[in-house]
């Protein structure tokens, strides 16, 4: 049983306020005040979790949050397989997120699809001091030639390229004329501009408005016949193959999907996604301004959905349905029926071993809030979530649709602050990213990394649920935490033995 | 549907099945894909000899370059040190980078700050970040002292480092003082290893030349000390335990410089240790009175030992030593300088290390390699291949300068089994590519990036430099030292005998060759 659930909403709320006055204890009071406004404990009824966000984070203070060109190349551009993906400016930040985020694809890397290559224009002093320009025309006259295959190329600005005044726009716009229309994409996803890596995905959806969409002709170039069935999967990052295996649920339901943004998806699915009936959307935060455009635009509606944990995966395939007609509706229905029995045998395997134990998430996107229903569904509590770049609609969303009363709300949490609420709420499981594991694991916390899904994956949909169950078991429940103790030195502590 | 409670399919599994191959084939008609046969031409054109031409006369677009950025050094460094915070001056998602390439590596946390410089800093300069950034990591993280570096953004736009770290004390963001080193590391100029010579020397010159004008500057008195500074290596924690080994054996008084072979390795026992080992700042003070500093890696070291040598002491640098001559070497150094003995035990590891190579030689004589990685990596692994009687024939460094080069050659020159092999600076992946399509090899030596190049070329892999992301615990054993030189004797032998055998295991066809004892 867990701590949690023995104390009482009342008990629960005064010791969650107490712990974020005693962490604030630690600021200087400037910064005590700031950060004051980001952490809170959420009251049921309320529209929203009463914390600030999107803010510019407090210098010093070890934020986890990343930069814009992480929201742009990272997230949003780099998976897109077909096209070149060039990080422009120095070596760094394309090494750093050198294939590290799992986004599957299938092609010939290297020849007609490039996620895992590192493209770098290697800025040099010179080219900070003279510019960056005429390095950047030779840069895509050598990705044409070395690369023939690319379907296009998009320039991910590292911070220099704001600084220094060059012209990318300029380039890409010769560049294009110069290679017969060619897609090139200039995007201005500097590291210094906002506060996170949320600017970042908005500059990239811009981007693909901009010089995409704005670009297309209007007999348009896709090669297929529409039909009344027609939808796309926005903001799925095919992260361990997540985007397929939600894939195979719309097709099995009677859908065809024609785009995948942007996990395993090429420039004719984004050429091709204004021929949708419905945008259905995952990644609310990354993607939600494209899907406004492009119902503005094109009139194409867009619905939100959530594929963790069968008991939203069933709400969202009807509500995916409720856009279309009956063969669709019944679709949804035949498919939650048909993994019925999958779902059965999940929850009697794992539930028994996974009952009554509580989670602290601080996650980025949609997870914080999406996941907790996998979670439920395993009878698992989720006892305080943050967002790393979240703003107030995805609070909004968290408050009105995921979290209990009570539970611990930490918006851009920094690593003492993290630490602190862990070590006080002692959870039986952390879900954070690659630079908390190894904190809280040496705390002898068991923990899963939520972006990566720690290598495993994919999470997503019926099938990404067994692995979920499978992979939070085996966290909780490795006996590896029973031996963090040397026996010659002093017991477990008393609250992990009665987290038990 | 072929996922079940009992058997949980992963991505390993569950995508190959039908239903899913099904699905990704319709996927293939809404991706307008290129022509297959098309695709193929151009993947066989990109083997020739033609391409590699044109590969290798890019002259503005790095594919796949095996380097990173001077910061990533600079925090590596930093971390060296006892109870010290790296505190990175520019934009938030540096630091959130340099913390996850460390954690993958590793395995381990990696604590870092940034001062979150964003757009208005970038009008305005960074100082408002400084003072508030010191302030919070000093009250936040309790640290001994603030090792202060930059990413791009602030050097474009030229802070000053010096001045803003004076005013911070002035306005009391952290005591007059506390040590505040700083090193100004632009991603624009060299790599992470300069990043770490960057910072070493920001670090020493705070102690040693009066802290920032604060202090007066020490006056070297020497003692029998000698300092060693290990330089930018993935395997850090098991090198520098080595070295410590080595030297207390030979009853050496030491000071090892930025010692992170413990903060890289903590205990999982139920307390996080933000800080941990480290080398003392007493220590860290204490080095300019020593009689030598000795670099491990020459290339990590190119500012911060002449700096040592101005002070008066004795600068001696190695290339990353690997394997029997690179380690006499050392050994022999450290003997000379320090005026001791060297032990019989030494002598017996040595032997041990002869003893192996003699009962393995037959399998690596002769056989060609691949290499890349930092500069200093590379020459020591050439070097003990040569003296393996195997040839280095590619050796590759993104980071080698001209100066490296001329060294290589030297060194392959002066090997019969170096003739004809080559070394190659300021190259990538991409051309490694073209190198072992052209010029194949039997092995190729490198980091997990390497694994691409395996898997497009068919040239085994033997992981070997950094980062290593998917093998787990490499770092924790020495290549330095005889200790060290079987351990790469080891991964090198091992995979030539997987490769042996997986050459040979296709039953009714090669049942000849596919030897039980080898």
């Amino acid at each position: 049983m867990s701590l949690a659930t023995t104390q009482s909403i009342a008990e629960i709320r005064a010791r969650n306020k107490e712990l974020i006055e005693e962490v604030l204890k630690v600021y200087p009071e400037k910064t005590a005040k700031r950060r004051a406004k980001h952490l809170n404990v959420h009251q049921a009824g309320k529209s929203d979790c009463g914390v600030k966000s999107n803010i510019k984070s407090i210098p010093g203070v070890m934020t986890i949050r990343g930069c814009a060109y992480a929201g742009s190349k990272g997230v949003v551009w780099g998976p897109i397989k077909d096209m070149v993906h060039i990080s422009h400016g120095p070596v760094g930040c394309g090494q750093y997120s050198w294939g590290s985020r799992r986004n599957y694809y299938v092609g010939t890397t290297g020849i007609d699809s490039f996620v895992t290559l590192q493209f770098t224009s290697d800025f040099q002093e010179k080219d900070i001091v003279f510019g960056g320009d005429k390095k950047l025309v030779k840069i895509l006259d050598e990705i044409q030639e070395l690369f023939p295959l690319n379907n296009g190329i998009t320039i991910q600005s590292e911070c220099p390229i704001g600084l220094i005044g060059d012209d990318i726009e300029a380039v890409s716009r010769a560049k294009s004329k110069e290679y017969g229309g060619k897609t090139i994409v200039p995007v201005r996803c500097e590291g210094f501009r906002g506060v996170s890596q949320s600017l970042g995905h908005h500059i990239a959806n811009d981007a693909v408005r901009d010089w995409i969409f704005d670009q297309l002709e209007s007999d348009g170039k896709s090669k297929f016949e529409p039909t009344p069935y027609d939808v796309a999967i926005i903001g799925d990052y095919n992260i361990g193959g997540d985007a397929w295996s939600s894939r195979i649920l719309l097709e099995e339901m009677g859908l065809r999907v024609i785009a995948q943004w942007s996990g395993d998806g090429s420039l004719a699915e984004l050429e091709a996604t204004p021929k949708a009936k419905l945008n259905i959307l995952h990644c609310y935060r990354s993607m939600n301004y494209i899907s406004r455009h492009m119902e503005e635009k094109f009139g194409i509606p867009w619905c939100e959905y959530n594929f963790f944990g069968p008991s939203k995966i069933a709400e969202s395939l009807r509500k995916i349905a409720g856009y279309f007609d009956d063969k669709i509706k019944e679709g949804a229905e035949r498919v939650i029926e048909k993994y019925q029995p999958l779902v059965s045998a999940v929850i009697a395997k794992y539930r028994p071993r996974l009952e009554g134990k509580t989670v602290m998430l601080y996650v980025g996107g949609l997870r914080p809030r999406h996941v907790i229903g996998a979670y439920e569904d395993l009878g698992m509590e989720v006892i305080g979530t943050g967002y790393e770049f979240g703003h107030n609609d995805d609070y909004q969303r968290t408050a009105q649709h995921y979290v209990k009363d009570s539970t611990l709300i930490y918006d851009d949490v920094n690593g003492y602050e993290f630490e602190r609420f862990v070590e006080k709420l002692q959870p039986d499981l952390v879900g954070s990213g690659i630079k908390e594991k190894y904190v809280f694991q040496k705390m002898g916390v068991p923990f899963r990394q939520m972006h990566s899904w720690d290598y495993s994956g994919p999470y997503h949909g019926y099938d990404g649920f067994a692995i979920f169950a499978r992979d939070m078991d085996m966290a909780i429940n490795s006996p590896v935490w029973k031996k963090t103790k040397a026996p010659w030195k002093e017991a477990a502590r008393a609250k992990l033995l009665a987290a038990e | 549907m072929a996922q079940s409670a009992e058997h949980v399919l992963d991505h390993l599994e569950l995508f190959r099945g039908p239903e899913y191959q099904e699905m990704l084939a319709k996927k293939k008609i809404f991706e307008n894909p290129r022509d297959p046969a098309e695709v193929e031409r151009i993947k066989e054109w990109t083997k020739t000899a033609e391409y590699r031409e044109k590969n290798f006369a890019r002259e503005a677009l790095a594919v796949n370059p095996a380097k990173a950025c001077q910061p990533l050094g600079a925090v590596f460094a930093s971390v060296g040190f006892e109870g010290t915070l790296p505190f990175v001056h520019g934009s938030q998602g540096c630091v959130a980078y340099y913390r996850s390439h460390l954690s993958r590596h590793f395995k381990e946390p990696s604590s870092c700050v940034s001062s979150s410089m964003t757009e208005d800093a970038a009008v305005f300069g960074g100082l408002n970040n400084m003072i508030d950034g010191l302030a919070n990591s000093y009250n936040m993280y309790k640290p001994k002292m603030i090792a202060v570096s930059t990413t791009c953004m602030a050097e474009v736009i030229g802070d000053d480092l010096n001045a803003f770290i004076k005013t911070s004390k002035e306005k009391g963001s952290v005591p007059a003082d506390f040590d505040v080193p700083f090193a100004h590391t632009p991603a624009f100029v060299g790599s992470h290893v300069t990043g770490y010579d960057n910072a070493l020397k920001g670090i020493l010159e705070h102690f040693w030349d009066g802290k920032a004008g604060t202090a007066p500057k020490l006056e070297r008195k020497q003692n029998g000390t000698i300092n060693i500074i290990g330089g930018f290596d993935g395997y850090t924690v098991g090198n520098l335990r080595e070295i410590k080994r080595v030297l207390a054996l030979m009853d050496i008084q030491h000071t090892i410089l930025a010692d992170n072979s413990e903060v890289f390795d903590t205990p999982t026992d139920g307390e996080f240790r933000m800080y941990d080992g480290g080398t003392t700042l007493e220590d860290a003070a204490n080095a300019v009175h020593a009689k030598a500093t000795i670099s491990m890696q020459q290339w990590c070291t190119e500012k911060t030992l002449p700096f040592v040598a101005e002070h008066g002491q004795d600068v001696i640098s190695f290339n990353y030593p690997v394997g029997l001559s690179a380690t006499d070497d050392f050994i022999v150094a450290l003997s000379r300088i320090s005026g001791k003995g060297i032990p019989e035990q030494l002598a017996r590891e040595r032997g041990r290390l002869v003893d192996a190579i003699a009962d393995s030689s037959a399998h690596i004589h002769g056989k060609k390699f691949a290499i890349y990685g930092d500069p200093d990596l590379c020459y020591g692994l050439a070097a003990f291949l040569l003296e393996l009687g195997a040839e280095p024939t590619h050796v590759l460094s993104t980071n080698g300068s001209k100066a490296w080069h001329e060294k290589m050659q030297v060194l392959l020159a002066s090997s019969p089994f170096g003739q004809g092999c080559q070394a190659y600076p300021g190259r990538d992946l991409w051309h490694m590519r073209s190198l072992l399509f052209t010029e194949p090899v039997d092995f190729l030596i490198g980091n997990t990036y390497g694994k691409y190049l395996e898997r497009d070329t068919g040239t085994p892999l033997i992981r070997i430099g950094f980062p290593v992301f998917d093998r787990h615990h490499h770092h924790r054993s020495p290549l330095w030292g005889y200790q060290g030189g079987l351990n790469v004797l080891v991964k090198i032998l091992d995979k030539i005998f997987d490769e042996m055998d997986k050459k040979t295991n296709v039953l009714g066809k090669t049942d000849y060759s596919f030897d039980i004892i080898r």
